[in-house]
């Protein structure tokens, strides 16, 4: 019996990176933005994509993904609006992955102008797959506190875009919004940063703008 | 059917991510070791960044339940641990990081490309033939 070493460098997550490509590759061609959006639960996801939506439908075509360990209710509340949306449940995983997206690929309607995906909430696992998106959403809520940037540092310097929501609760809650803004910017010096409430309104229209502003980049840079 | 379910049984799935990452580096042993006729895997080397969200420790215990019933059921897990890395786009210079922030020591700098210390790479495999 004899021994032998073979080296490999394989990436693990290639499989996942390679149908990330094509799926980005995919939707860009189809004049579509993807929008990945990742937090913690309850820091208002679901409730940010209905106020984007009620901005947005039906003017403008936009479809929405939605990530969840168990049950339908968040594609539910998306649909209630006329807006088509999908539900994917993980059964117990901690993330959604680039092959998921995949098999929902020919049901995207061929207006559509904005795919989001909603991952499931969690602020560590979700950062390390790509799911072919051209744009990765951050979320943090106000109640939740002002450290997670520093506690969670992948997801916000893989993010492009910070949006601090429940910003109506300022007034009820101790927390530092400029200090959040300038330790999330420690991080990641590019980021976006945008400060909604989903109750009140405030701030959805200037992300809303930026989203445009987005779509409108990558579709020149793909043309 | 606008409702997709994934499952352990069917999907690989499973609850700690890094479960699913050795679920991905047991696809890739296998098809190693049909490939160079390996009886036996004695050894796996992976490279594990810092930075790849990745918990080492959970890794090693996710390779310790997947390994059972498989041709690395003896295996011994080697994992390397890279820190982060990375260049200054201001001025080009290269560290390795020792915390977060990412700042350039030399200018102070933000602006930062990071060149090492994001993968989760295998890298060699050692075996009985």
């Amino acid at each position: 019996m004899s021994r032998k070493e073979i080296t490999v460098l394989e990436d693990l997550l290639s499989s996942n990176k390679k149908i990330a490509r094509e799926i980005r590759e995919h939707l860009t061609s189809r004049g579509i933005l993807t929008v990945n959006l990742l937090s913690s639960p309850g820091s208002g996801k679901t409730s940010l994509l209905e106020r984007i939506a009620e901005i947005l439908w039906p003017e403008h075509r936009l479809a929405v993904i939605e990530g969840d360990i168990e049950t339908d209710l968040d594609a539910s509340r998306i649909k209630a609006r006329g807006v088509p949306a999908w539900q994917i449940t993980t059964g117990g995983a901690c993330h959604l992955e680039a092959r998921m997206i995949a098999r929902l690929l020919a049901e995207i309607p061929e207006e559509t102008e904005f795919l989001f995906i909603e991952n499931v909430g969690n602020l560590v696992c979700p950062a390390a797959y790509d799911l072919g998106e051209n744009l990765r959403l951050v979320l943090l809520s106000i109640p939740e506190g002002e450290d997670k940037p520093l506690k969670y540092p992948k997801a916000f310097l893989t993010a492009h875009c910070l949006v601090i929501t429940k910003i109506d609760l300022l007034p009820h809650i101790p927390f530092d919004l400029e200090k959040t803004k300038r330790e999330a910017r420690k991080i990641n010096p590019q980021l976006a940063i945008f400060t909604t409430s989903a109750r009140t309104g405030e701030g959805i229209r200037e992300l809303v703008d930026y989203l445009f502003q987005q779509r409108e980049r990558w579709l020149k840079s793909h043309a | 059917m606008w409702t997709i379910s994934f499952s352990k049984e069917n999907d690989g799935l499973n609850p700690m991510h890094e479960l699913s990452l050795v679920a991905s580096l047991f696809e890739i042993l296998e098809a190693q070791r049909k490939k160079e006729g390996f009886k036996k895997i004695t050894a796996v080397r992976l490279r594990c960044g810092t930075f790849s969200g990745v918990v080492p420790e959970c890794l090693e215990t996710a390779f310790e339940i997947y390994k059972k019933e498989t041709h690395a059921s003896e295996a011994r897990l080697i994992l390397e641990v890279v820190p982060v890395k990375f260049r200054c786009r201001r001025c080009g210079h290269e560290e390795t990081a020792q915390d977060l922030p990412f700042i350039c020591s030399v200018c102070q700098e933000q602006d930062i490309e990071i060149l090492d210390g994001t993968e989760l790479t295998l890298v060699s495999i050692e075996a009985e033939i």
